[in-house]
């Protein structure tokens, strides 16, 4: 193990060279270029034994993914938002064809108008296409969580594909203190691949993959693939503590800073959480009982779990860096609110869109937000479910 | 086929783990018309295999043709419309009248009456 | 390689089986049995989405004997390039025997490669897998109900270029993909037709022998769309390559040779257009341009195709007029 300083994008090559995927793709776009252009260099000093397919477009990354992963070797690739947006169809066949394709999203806004900073809109915009997602604070999680992610996704109960998320610039680059694991560690950790049960490579026994499935057939698959992601919950859960006995750092469903005793409280994913993790310090050094909750796996969204740890709160925010544009709220907010819908006594939930194609959020910002928090506790009720911050009026 | 699986005994993915298994299904009741193989005509030139796209002409281990794959055979008729021998060894007649015992007499006849036509145009 | 006799060649086991659904008299799966039938080594197939594809892997049925994988409708050169990289990369790693051989094939049809799909047969083109992708060309959307493409013929009537009282029928003319393909510098490229099995299969096997990216063409009538019988996709095919509608030829490591010249048996193209019905409007007498239209645009790409030929084979020039006794 050793401390190292790197940005967000140079830490996830690196955990991509210590995992050594048999094949990669790659195909350019900001901010997530950087993943595979450091890679390529790995590649070219032979420090890995990856065939590099230079695609045309993320959507044949995606499609040299699938027949990679059919093919039957480990397969990684990174992408951002419209490249992201292109690969669609693709994340879908991924997902039901149950390969298990681990890919970096590094988290930026979808066009138009077009943009090259942070938000959600992409990774969001893909939580229903069968991926697992997990969610990084900062450069240390994404590279913990890359790693992690092969073990997820080859899991025998899963195969399944595995999107690891980080905010675009934010964490991508800058660079940040941390630690990487030894690459023999990385190596014993992730293992021999065994993620596809029946590889076409397997001359002896021929099978087909990607048959049309009529009314016959089609709901079973996809039943299938519902009750995967049932699984996957508990396989994280266990990864995340093995991770932790090599690493040092443990990794659940979510992460709860102050949350014991909290009255208000923010649900927020990535590097917003860290900025209100200080906001929250500010609350209680005045004495108010904040706390922060910051979940780290959104698809399977551990909506029981989630629940149980909000249940203590009166009134909560939840940002969201993404718009579901004609929803009740944003995409975590959705979720969140609809996991609290069975608590005896649920607490007040208020939404707040930020931080849209990269607008800073600041700690001013969540200050305002804490306050309005604090209103709450008295009057409990919101004046506005759901709203923009960041934004002029 | 028996009843149909459910999700738990299918294998995950989508995935047909028996190759070539649509050898099971039936596409010969397709059929409006039926290829009717006259052997003693047969010249054993194999391009009714060739151009069959349905994999319904059957060879044995040393490359002999035999009688068709009425299982598999849809009834589109370009073996007997590329059948090159003199007196066709491939006739198509209707589903129906192809199924009776007398077929074979019958495709013998017209074969010989075709070869007479073409013989007749030509001179 | 197997010597191309049929008393041979037929006794392969077929690796796409009877029991597949394409429409009775199809050309497509012709088109496969013998482009699979001239291959020694073990095959893996990648499918465009299509009717060849839609056709033969209905659940829980598959016609296929062999390693095979349908992901989208556009991407049949990528996924192919997928599996051939992680073929690579784990006889590199010594993961699978170094003596293994196995030969990388696309299937698409004219939508799925002229159209929606040329985007990623121009990058695995490019890149260099060693491959080949087959494109079945029918001349239309066939799967979705015969919408035409960029390679319908000129003037053809489809479900989206329809004879009407203004327009009659499709108002381009085709794209020429082979040649899109050429321009790549793949090492083989070859358009070819069922009816000549020998040819197809001959250029298959040479395909085969050399490495890198490869693409044929292929001719494959659908009597659906062009409106014809059951029992004439050989017919047809092979009355498309003697109206020079569909030049046989090759293209290996920069020499272009015409592999068949109709010479005598050569036709004008209103006899290859009258048996289809998405023709049958270019016969009417104020359509005549048409007609004439239509052979002069196959007469440009006859003489293209011969030029590529005369160009290669100083000594064994063609004429392009040669046969044309109209």
């Amino acid at each position: 193990m050793k401390k190292v300083a790197m940005t967000g994008n140079v830490a996830v090559a690196n955990a991509m060279r210590q995992i050594n995927p048999d094949v990669c793709a790659a195909y350019p776009i900001t901010p997530s270029t950087e993943i595979m252009q450091q890679f390529s260099t790995f590649v070219a000093n032979g420090q890995v034994d990856t065939e590099l397919v230079t695609v045309e477009s993320e959507h044949s990354a995606m499609s040299a993914c699938i027949g990679a992963a059919a093919a039957g070797g480990r397969v990684m690739n990174a992408t951002s938002a419209n490249g992201l947006a292109l690969m669609w169809e693709m994340l879908y066949i991924a997902a039901g064809n149950r390969l298990p394709i681990v890919l970096s999203c590094v988290n930026r806004a979808l066009s138009a108008p077009i943009n090259i900073h942070c938000d959600h809109s992409d990774s969001m915009g893909a939580r229903d296409s069968g991926w697992i997602q997990l969610y990084a604070e900062n450069a240390q999680e994404a590279y913990d969580n890359t790693i992690q992610a092969v073990r997820i996704g080859e899991h025998p109960d899963l195969h399944l594909p595995v999107m690891s998320c980080m905010d675009g610039f934010i964490i991508s680059h800058s660079i940040e203190n941390l630690e990487l694991l030894d690459d023999r560690q990385v190596g014993d950790f992730v293992g021999p691949y065994k993620g596809t049960a029946y590889p076409l490579l397997d001359l002896a026994n021929p099978v087909t993959y990607g048959a049309l499935h009529l009314q016959d057939y089609y709901i079973e698959s996809r039943k299938q693939l519902h009750e995967a992601h049932k699984r996957a919950k508990n396989i994280v859960i266990e990864v995340g503590r093995e991770y932790g006995k090599l690493s040092g750092r443990s990794y659940g469903l979510f992460e709860t800073y102050k949350m014991d005793d909290a009255e208000i409280g923010i649900v927020a994913l990535n590097s917003a959480a860290g900025t209100a993790k200080v906001v929250v310090d500010e609350f209680r050094a005045k004495g108010v009982k904040a706390g922060l909750l910051k979940p780290r796996l959104f698809r399977p969204f551990p909506y029981l779990e989630i629940a149980d740890a909000l249940k203590g709160l009166k009134a909560l925010c939840v940002l969201d860096r993404a718009d579901s544009f004609g929803a009740a709220g944003g995409p975590l907010f959705i979720e969140v609110r609809s996991a609290l819908y069975d608590l005896p006594k649920r607490p007040v939930a208020i939404n707040k869109i930020f931080g849209l194609g990269g607008r800073d959020l600041g700690l001013d910002d969540l200050r305002k937000v804490f306050e309005e928090l604090v209103t709450l506790l008295d009057k409990g009720q919101a004046k506005s479910l759901y709203e923009y911050i960041t934004v002029r009026e | 086929m028996s009843k149909p699986k459910g999700w738990k005994d299918l294998p995950e993915g989508g995935l047909i783990k028996e190759a070539g298994n649509a050898e099971k299904y039936n596409t010969g009741a397709w059929r409006s018309d039926r290829p009717i193989w006259i052997k003693e005509n047969c010249i054993q030139c194999m391009f009714c295999w060739v151009f069959c796209p349905d994999a319904a002409i059957t060879v044995d281990k040393n490359g002999e043709r035999g009688e068709f794959d009425y299982l598999h055979c849809k009834g589109c008729g370009i073996c007997a419309l590329e059948c090159p021998s003199k007196v066709k060894s491939i006739v198509m007649m209707s589903e129906a009248e192809g199924a009776k015992p007398d077929a074979l007499e019958k495709a013998k006849a017209a074969a010989l009456k075709m070869a007479e036509e073409k013989k007749a145009v030509k001179a | 390689m197997s010597v191309l006799k049929l008393k041979e060649l037929s006794k392969k086991p077929d690796l796409l089986t009877g029991g597949h659904r394409m429409c009775a008299g199809c050309g497509a799966p012709i088109v496969v049995r013998q482009v699979l039938a001239a291959i020694d080594e073990p095959v893996i197939i990648a499918n465009a989405t299509g009717c060849l594809e839609v056709a033969t892997t209905i659940y829980p049925y598959s016609a296929w004997k062999l390693p095979w994988i349908h992901s989208a409708f556009e991407n049949a050169a990528a996924t192919i390039s997928g599996v051939e990289a992680m073929y690579q990369s784990l006889k590199r790693q010594g993961k699978i025997p170094a003596d293994t051989k196995i030969k990388f094939l696309a299937f698409g049809g004219d939508g799925g490669t002229y159209d929606i799909g040329l985007q990623a047969l121009s990058g695995a083109l490019e890149r260099g897998h060693d491959f080949m992708y087959v494109c079945y060309d029918n001349g239309a959307y066939m799967n979705t109900g015969i919408q035409r493409s960029s390679a319908t013929p000129f003037g053809a009537d489809t479900t989206t270029s329809p004879a009407g009282k203004v327009l009659q029928g499709k108002t381009q003319k085709r794209k020429d993909l082979t040649k899109i393909a050429l321009a790549h510098g793949a090492p083989y490229v070859a358009q070819a037709s069922p009816h000549n099995w020998k040819d197809l299969m001959a250029k298959v096997q040479k395909a085969m022998s050399i490495e890198g990216p490869k693409f044929m063409n292929i001719i494959a009538p659908c009597n659906r769309g062009w409106r014809t019988q059951t029992n004439d996709a050989i017919a047809l095919s092979r009355l498309g390559v003697n109206t020079c509608f569909w030049p046989l030829y090759e293209v290996a490591d920069g020499v272009a040779t015409v592999t068949y010249n109709p010479k005598k048996n050569r036709r004008p193209i209103s006899e290859w257009l009258k048996p289809q019905g998405r023709f049958k409007h270019l016969f009417k007498p104020e359509n005549d341009w048409m007609l004439k239209k239509f052979q002069d645009l196959v007469d440009e790409n006859w003489r293209s195709v011969v030029g590529m030929h005369n160009a290669s084979h100083p000594g064994e020039q063609i004429d392009p007029e040669e046969g044309k006794t109209w």
